[in-house]
């Protein structure tokens, strides 16, 4: 077991590594480097720049070298000061900006995925004992509806239709009263009735797939003989579905997290767009349009790493839940 | 596909196969039903059994007016889409009739609207001038434009003419500008991104997944790190960050085909892991083997020999990778990411309507919305019974 994780960990760094190059080709992307186009900035706006803070800003972000010069020394200082460079448009490090957005990213993210996972099964395990019944169909009719609509639609229209039939607003963080407001169990409720929105959004959109992957192999599973052997001994229908059938059928779901988590960071970004949170989604989105690179380049290089770390745990978990995966490739 | 799994599957088809094809022939061939089965080629097969797949078909009819609409948006909407109709900005749809005030039964009209300021609201007030009927004509002549580009005409598919009032089916935008006919000009944009952007991503595809499946190996471990590393990052965040590096300045033939490349640097790796792993199981058989023995070099191998053994698999991901392009377009131009106004896309059109307070005053503009909903719906039901149909020798 733990060779195995040893030996997934090891497996980790090709793929960050890979991240952070493509992450940093995206900061390098536009045209013409940062620092003259933020010196040309200041000009236009009127602000005269001193020759030596011009040439001291271009050694520090090591203009006057060549890219993997470049490239070494913003990995340099992630790695050893966790420092992700300067955000041109903030003028603030990236870090600052990054450390109070990421928490909610990982809040948001985690709760829209157990989410997922709490409508999913059991409506899978229920389309899967009652296939072809109406209620089966209703689910794939929804499922396939849910997965064509955009995300922004869907939080748009939901984000309407609450504050039509409530008349509450569901954007942002807190109403306008309790902005200001010192934190008390009123701001408490009221900070959770408007995270209550994007994690539905956002879970329901993964649901769709993972009914699909549940019912599918739990379909498989009831097909097994030891079903029919256990139903012929008169064992009870639901202890013979929960004891071995369900339990085999949870596996393959965490194996979809590969899949399920870019997918769920990816809405987790528009809908936090759509519904005004500040998260890393308004952020990306300021920063692409002001073409903040070293803040884009950050964002992407994070989120990345948090889905290739996500799917880590649960292939960790997979395999301390089914040996058949640990000894994989290990020949015993 | 390991050995016993296919021998299982030989005996399956032998059994199962001639009731299962002989029952797609449509009726009126009963009389030839055998013959005709057992002579058919690949392509009336999966015909045959698309056909039998009730909501794929109806999908596919509806996908063919779509793409029409698309192909001749100028014939197919009564206006164009730039031009504005003064007093009439944010104007609900308007209402076509078949009833007149005094009972009688028409075939559709509209009436012309005259509009009022609510001075306590400040919301505008349609009201109708039932006065005079203005029948919905079919290829009446309207505004002039270009059909493809080639010769001038006026005639539209259906409007009330230049003498009558607006006809906006879906409303106005706060420009006075017809929603309906921007979304059919939109769907130029949206609909072939797709077909454009899988295209490219089909390429990418088929070459590094043919790459990594024949010859295996090395090449085949790179590719395949290459996709797993690409199905592993989020897509969104990946391709705002890659829109962002594109000027602002582009025209919008350069912006379209950026966009295209953006959505397709990672919408190849789930066609080249199809290819890859059809090609792995198909060159094991035995005609490979023997064109081999005959002297053929391995592009004609592929190419020739083994392609065509999963072209039908490759259009059903063709199809269902569709729908993801049409999506991300949508979303990058509803961001301001991609397409930028004056081009009109169905993203840049719900994009116009961002705000809260638009879609709680004028529903009507989520509508570009809709048809985007129904395209990639189309889209997977289409592709879902292709994907039943391609494989006509099996179940």
């Amino acid at each position: 077991m733990i060779l195995y994780i040893v030996r997934r960990v090891i497996m980790l760094f090709p793929i960050l590594l890979l991240i952070s190059i493509v992450s940093f080709i995206v900061i390098e992307l536009p045209p013409g480097d940062w620092v003259s186009n933020y010196i040309t900035n200041l000009r236009n706006s009127g602000i005269e720049l001193q020759e030596e803070e011009a040439a001291r800003l271009t050694a520090m972000y090591g203009f006057d070298q060549p890219s993997y010069v470049r490239y070494a020394k913003w990995m340099q200082g992630i790695v050893t000061k966790g420092d992700f460079g300067w955000s041109f448009q903030w003028g603030k490090p990236v870090n600052d900006i990054l450390r109070e957005r990421l928490p909610f990213t990982i809040l948001i993210s985690f709760s829209a995925l157990i989410l997922s996972w709490l409508i999913a099964i059991p409506v899978g395990i229920y389309s899967a004992t009652h296939p072809y019944s109406i209620t089966d169909y209703i689910a794939t009719i929804l499922a396939f509806v849910w997965v064509a609509t955009p995300g922004f639609l869907l939080a748009f229209v939901a984000a309407w239709l609450v504050f039509h039939y409530t008349g509450f607003s569901p954007l942002g963080l807190n109403s306008t009263d309790f902005l200001d407001a010192p934190w008390n169990t009123a701001k408490l409720i009221d900070r959770i009735k408007h995270l209550i929105l994007p994690i539905v959004i956002i879970g329901l959109s993964g649901t769709g797939a993972t009914i699909r992957v549940m019912r599918a192999n739990l379909l498989d599973e009831l097909k097994k003989q030891y079903v029919t052997t256990a139903r012929s001994k008169g064992v009870p229908e639901l202890t013979i579905l929960f004891k071995y059938p369900v339990r085999i059928a949870f596996n393959p779901l965490f194996s979809t997290i590969g899949w399920l988590l870019p997918a769920i960071i990816s809405g987790e970004v528009i809908i936090s767009v759509v519904l005004s949170i500040p998260t890393m989604g308004p952020t990306l989105l300021r920063a692409t349009l002001a073409q903040d690179m070293y803040l884009v380049g950050s964002i992407v290089l994070i989120l990345s790493s948090l889905t290739v770390l996500g799917t880590l745990i649960s292939d960790i978990y997979l395999a301390w839940a089914d040996p058949r995966i640990r000894f994989e490739g290990t020949g015993k | 596909m390991t050995v016993q799994e296919q021998s299982s599957r030989t005996a399956q088809e032998l059994a199962g196969q001639p009731d299962e094809g002989l029952a797609a022939i449509p009726e009126e061939k009963l009389d030839v039903r055998s013959e005709r089965f057992y002579y058919a080629k690949q392509w009336e097969l999966i015909w045959w059994r698309f056909r039998r797949h009730r909501l794929a078909m109806i999908s596919l009819v509806l996908l063919i007016i779509l793409y029409l609409i698309a192909i001749m948006p100028g014939f197919a909407s009564p206006y164009l889409p730039q031009s504005r109709f003064e007093g009439r900005q944010q104007s609900p749809p308007t209402k076509v009739h078949m009833i007149d005030e005094n009972g009688g039964i028409h075939l559709p009209f509209v009436y012309a609207l005259s509009r009022e300021l609510d001075q306590k609201t400040f919301k505008y007030i349609y009201t109708e001038d039932t006065s005079q009927r203005y029948p919905i004509k079919l290829f009446v002549k309207g505004e002039p434009y270009k059909f493809w580009g080639l010769f001038e005409t006026s005639r539209h598919l259906f409007g009330v003419g230049v003498d009558g009032p607006p006809l906006l089916l879906f409303g106005a935008d706060e420009l006075g500008r017809d929603i309906l006919s921007r979304t059919f000009y939109g769907s130029r944009i949206s609909l072939s991104i797709g077909f454009v952007g899988v295209l490219l991503s089909f390429f990418i595809g088929v070459t590094l997944g043919g790459i990594s499946g024949y010859f295996g190996g090395i090449a085949d471990e790179i590719i395949q790190r290459l996709i797993d590393f690409l199905l592993s990052i989020p897509a969104l965040p990946f391709w705002m960050a890659l829109a962002a590096a594109m000027p602002r300045d582009w025209s919008v033939t350069k912006t379209y085909f950026a966009i295209t490349i953006i959505l397709s640097i990672i919408g190849w790796s789930g066609l080249a892991r199809v290819v890859r792993g059809k090609l792995l199981a198909l060159r094991e058989e035995d005609y490979a083997l023997a064109a081999q023995a005959a002297g053929a070099g391995q592009p004609r191998i592929i190419f020739r020999h083994l392609l065509p053994g999963f072209t039908s698999h490759l259009i059903v991901s063709l199809t269902l990778a569709i729908p993801g392009s049409i999506l991300g377009e949508t979303t990058l131009s509803f961001l301001g990411l991609g397409m930028q106004p004056p081009a009109v896309s169905w993203g840049v059109l719900l994009g116009d309507a961002q705000d809260m307070v638009v879609v709680a005053q004028q529903p009507w503009r989520m509508i570009p919305g809709l048809f985007v909903v129904i395209a990639v719906l189309l889209f997977n039901f289409v592709g879902d019974g292709l994907r039943d149909a391609a494989d006509p020798y099996a179940m």
